[in-house]
């Protein structure tokens, strides 16, 4: 694999960290909403 | 179409989407990881250099937030014509990805066309209308927000959601209609070479699975959080 970008690895690897920050993120906060979702049902269900 | 209606049950959904999720979930990284290394041992383009590695990010998220703009125009079909009752909340779950997917789209194009173009906006066909499908998913999320009652918010998002559909062609024509920085297309036409083609669709069915196995727990998520209510409902009562 060729890492070397040259003059332009300042426009790739904001690209490449940006995108996976927001990919990450945005399965982070899924994830997330599903076990918190999960969670307070059971709780109801308990009651 | 009966398939459809089959598997549109909550219940229904909720055991298949249990068996799918983890499939698309594994898919997803094995798509994500050979396409990254397809992408990153490419050589470089003769015209672009290495900026090329950005087309692998930033084609793939903007096709798939055209595409989550479409599955949320279906669903709203579906809730608007059949009432279907899965409909609403597919389209609601889909909306926030297909936003993040849009961003995306429009910083990666934006860090693409400063050494490619030499700015990093510009008031273009293609931009412009990829900038309105931000709007319109900020309005639908939005609409859905605004509105208590469930059932009108969901009429009222399902009708900003068909109109905006106009939006999709126009983002998808638009290099042909009207004079545009934006290169045309270059996937059908067979303008790309092989060794870029490749590790792009590879990163386009990575993204999709993405968005297909988020869209699902979301999904489950909403699902869950109206049982939650209902329950509370009823102990209200």
């Amino acid at each position: 694999m060729n890492f070397d970008l040259g003059p332009y690895g300042m426009y790739i690897w904001p690209s490449y960290a940006i995108s996976a920050a927001g990919l990450i993120g945005i399965t982070l906060w899924t994830v997330i909403g599903w076990y918190k979702a999960k969670a307070a049902l059971a709780k109801l269900e308990q009651k | 179409m009966i398939w459809l209606f089959r598997y549109a049950n909550p219940h229904n959904f909720m055991r298949l989407s249990n068996v799918l999720l983890p499939i698309t979930a594994v898919a997803t990284a094995l798509c994500l990881g050979v396409g990254l290394y397809l992408g990153f041992t490419a050589p470089p383009d003769y015209q672009q250099g290495r900026t090329v590695l950005i087309m692998f990010i930033h084609v793939p998220a903007v096709t798939v937030a055209e595409l989550a703009y479409g599955a949320i125009v279906v669903c709203s079909l579906l809730s608007i014509v059949w009432r279907h009752p899965l409909s609403d909340i597919a389209g609601r779950a889909a909306a926030p990805l297909g936003a993040m997917f849009t961003v995306l789209g429009m910083i990666t194009g934006a860090l693409w066309g400063r050494p490619m173009w030499g700015t990093f906006w510009a008031w273009d066909p293609r931009l412009t209308s990829f900038l309105l499908l931000l709007f319109l998913y900020i309005g639908y999320m939005a609409l859905w927000n605004a509105i208590e009652d469930e059932v009108r918010a969901a009429r009222a998002a399902a009708m900003l959601a068909l109109v905006g559909a106009v939006n999709i062609p126009i983002i998808k024509f638009s290099v042909e209609w009207w004079s545009s920085l934006h290169q045309g297309e270059s996937i059908v036409s067979g303008k790309l070479a092989p060794v870029f083609l490749a590790p792009l669709l590879i990163m386009m069915l990575g993204y999709a699975l993405l968005f297909a196995s988020l869209w699902m727990l979301r999904i489950r998520t909403v699902i869950l959080e109206r049982r939650a209510r209902t329950l509370m409902q009823r102990s209200a009562a």
